[in-house]
């Protein structure tokens, strides 16, 4: 046993570090290290530097653009990206639609969607969650009717992340109301965002963001060959896409960049006549995180080395582990950051401090920043399947209750 | 020992709820919101006739005469609807600071034009610097013109921007952190040379950053005596420690409602959330962080009063940690329990969370007040 990485492995820790270092645009690194989340031209930009540099789709085969890397090799790359910070793969595009269609896709399908979606010259987002159906995904309703060489579908989907910024939408719908199992009704169709009849409707979350919305769609046509998979089989592509590789689940290098950005925090404030982080039980804290995130970090190691063995490519338990210690971390370490701007995480000014001072008053946006991403991240152990429904899996998967 | 209400307190009581159930729906507050001044001087004018705003002010200053237990049960109505008006700026942090070191005069020209909702108050004490250290203090007062100049600047001042006069704290002897040597003022807001900028908060409740340059107070708007001020910012602390935590109460008690409401009807896997163990569970373990939360709001309400300081501080810092845990714990799980719909901007549980964020970012935070506990364990 042994849980250092091997020389290589270093060595390719270093090469990705290096890059990132190097080619990363200045201003996306500059508001990310403040603690903002990317806009879309952060995203597209980083993720067509890395797929000029053959990193982006980085768990496709070879023949489809992928680096040929290994498993820890993705999570080390993983890791370093989000710790940088740099922005994330877009996951709808890398994660979640080029594998399905790698696996389901026809070739015709392959041809025109992968390219693009490795180099994000189309934005996909995830048409699955409906009003009545979230945890439970299966009682969705969206329906989509046979007519002739196509589909019309009617229906709505919620909390669909980045919509806004969407060319194309992977959807769950309805084909057959009277399947004798739910799950045997479902197909997976590839839907145009400018089809006519599609309406995006924006929610503002609690951080005040764009992020999610609501797609509503009202006798929108789309073409029969836009189905992956067989009709009514798409819950199939649904298992396969929600347990398909979860390496970047734990989301440890955000949780990284958190801890960063507090004790940086604490540089600059002063608690008790000294700055905040020679206080003890700041310290105390920051530690117990350093304890949490090495306790992830190898059970992450230990997932990620047991997939590269099995190949059944039927997801590991233990990604649900992932999931829950993970997402819980990364909230304890945003409420770390919020903690550690003190007073100064409850106003929001930062941009007129901005403005009037002509040049940016850090301190205030990286307070504002910890505690739009508190806010945000509260949804960390509700989005990807809620913490509730990741422990009902453990409890049945694992302990067989 | 008592814990039951008199039949005054509970007809107050009553009827700050009436009014607010009448007026304050989650739809209304949007338009209050909207207002130029980010809350409803309607409403404001309400208080004022329904007597709240001179609540703990004595009769001959035209008030109720009412004590903490009073202004705790309208903190926790105000809680429970999210109330935006500045009625712990003005009345509960400017109100105790005038209580406490008003001369005969400033009480009786000041204390009945904030009870007949004519004058709004602001507690200028933190600067940018400080936490929340209350010792903290580098804006300066110059013996001057016959009075005295002020110099510096005050961070997060609660309602700072709809203020008439300022509690202004400031530096008449000594360095930053030392105890003595700071003087309480009180500057009236349109003074030349005093210069605010506001915004919101976390939660959409208003704050001000306020500049102080050169500016000119007389002698008679000294509040208290020179140098001598910080005891009574602590108390002025204390009381907005004691009547926050009522608030985060009523909130508390308006997610727990609003929770267990959505479990009973939110249905998934065919039959309500609520009927899952691990949900039931949960709500149960917010409601023991409420009753918690609830006994540690009222240890600090009687506090308030208690005569012996250090008894006092220590049993309001306890509150503190005790109510800013609970409401912690019981805003987070709210949101998890709701799933999506609780991080919309649209749904109201998100704004209950954000203004526990605040409640708990205000007066010292859990871990401030751990410390000052800690360095305390014999």
């Amino acid at each position: 046993m042994d849980l250092r990485f091997t020389p290589d492995e270093l060595a390719f820790r270093d090469e990705v570090r290096a890059f990132i270092r190097d080619n990363l645009p200045a201003d996306t690194r500059e508001r990310m290290r403040l603690g903002y989340p990317p806009r879309k031209q952060d995203s597209v930009g980083w993720q067509r530097i890395l797929n000029r540099k053959g990193w982006a789709a980085i768990s496709w085969p070879k023949q489809w653009g992928g680096p040929g890397w290994s498993a820890v090799q993705r999570m080390i790359f993983i890791e370093e990206n989000q710790a940088a910070p740099a922005p994330e793969l877009l996951s709808f595009n890398i994660t979640m639609i080029g594998p399905v269609l790698i696996q389901f896709g026809t070739e015709e399908q392959k041809r025109r969607f992968l390219p693009r979606a490795a180099n994000l010259d189309d934005w996909w987002c995830q048409g699955f969650s409906e009003p009545g159906a979230g945890s439970d995904l299966a009682a969705l309703k969206t329906a989509a009717k046979r007519e002739g060489d196509h589909y019309v579908v009617n229906g709505s989907k919620i909390w669909t992340s980045t919509a806004h910024n969407a060319d194309w939408c992977f959807l769950l719908v309805r084909t057959n109301p009277n399947a004798a199992k739910r799950q045997e009704g479902i197909s997976f169709l590839l839907v145009d965002m400018k089809t006519p009849g599609i309406t995006v409707r924006p929610i503002i979350s609690i951080d005040g963001s764009h992020h999610l919305n609501e797609v509503f769609f009202d006798d929108v046509k789309v073409p029969v060959e836009m189905r992956v998979h067989e009709e009514n089989r798409g819950w199939d592509v649904a298992k396969y896409l929600l347990g398909n590789e979860r390496t970047g689940i734990a989301r440890l290098g955000k949780s990284r960049e958190r801890v960063a950005a507090a004790k940086e925090m604490a540089r600059e404030v002063r608690q008790n006549g000294r700055p905040l982080i020679e206080d003890p039980a700041f310290r105390q804290r920051v530690a117990q995180l350093e304890v949490d995130m090495k306790a992830l970090q190898i059970t992450q190691y230990r997932v990620v080395s047991a997939a590269t063995k099995q190949s059944d490519g039927r997801p590991d338990p233990l990604s649900s582990v992932l999931k829950v210690k993970g997402t819980e971390l990364l909230q304890s370490t945003t409420e770390l950051a919020m903690d550690a701007a003190g007073p100064l995480a409850m106003p929001i000014w930062a941009q007129e401090l901005a403005e009037m001072a002509n040049e940016p008053d850090i301190l205030a946006e990286a307070a504002e920043q910890a505690s739009a991403s508190y806010l945000m991240l509260r949804a960390a152990s509700i989005y990807g399947g809620t913490n509730e429904i990741q422990k009902n899996i453990l409890s049945k998967a694992v302990l067989r209750l | 020992m008592d814990f039951d209400l008199t039949d005054e307190q509970r007809l107050l009581s009553d009827s700050v709820t009436r009014l607010l159930a009448d007026r304050y729906g989650f739809e209304a507050r949007k338009g209050y919101l909207k207002q130029p001044a980010g809350w409803s001087a309607e409403l404001w004018a309400q208080y004022a006739e329904l007597g709240l705003l001179g609540l703990p002010f004595a009769e001959e200053h035209g008030g109720f005469g009412g004590g903490p237990v009073e202004v705790m049960l309208v903190m926790q109505e105000l809680g429970r609807v999210l109330a935006l008006e500045p009625y712990l700026a003005t009345v509960v942090l400017g109100g105790t600071a005038l209580k406490l070191a008003g001369s005969a005069a400033q009480q009786a020209t000041l204390l009945p034009a904030v009870a007949d909702g004519s004058l709004k108050l602001g507690f200028a004490h933190a600067e940018r610097g400080a936490r929340y250290d209350l010792t903290d203090v580098q804006t300066t007062a110059k013996r001057g013109g016959g009075g005295w100049v002020l110099d510096g600047a005050k961070s997060v001042v609660l309602h700072g921007d709809s203020a008439d006069k300022l509690i202004v704290s400031a530096r008449t002897a000594g360095e930053r952190d030392d105890p003595a040597g700071i003087t309480l003022f009180v500057v009236d807001a349109a003074a030349p040379g005093l210069a605010r900028r506001g915004y919101t908060l976390r939660d959409e409740t208003r704050a001000a950053e306020i500049s102080l340059s050169n500016v000119a107070v007389s002698e008679a708007d000294v509040l208290g005596t020179p140098g001598a001020g910080l005891p009574v910012i602590e108390r002025v602390v204390e009381a907005g420690i004691a009547a926050m935590g009522a608030e985060a109460v009523g909130a508390m008690e308006a997610m727990q409602a609003m929770t267990l409401e959505y479990s009973r009807t939110r249905e998934q896997f065919g039959r309500p959330i609520g009927q899952n163990q691990v949900v039931q569970h949960r709500l149960s373990d917010m409601l023991m962080s409420l009753e918690q939360g609830r006994s540690m709001a009222m240890l600090a309400t009687v506090s308030v009063e208690e005569p012996d300081a250090a008894e006092r501080a220590r049993m309001i810092a306890m509150a503190k940690v005790g109510y800013g845990q609970a409401a912690r714990y019981v805003s987070q799980q709210a949101i998890q329990l709701h799933g999506g719909i609780g991080m919309t901007e649209e749904y109201a549980v998100g704004h209950y969370f954000r203004r526990c964020l605040v409640i708990e970012h205000s007066f010292g935070d859990t871990a401030y007040h751990l410390a000052r506990l800690a360095a305390q364990v014999e």
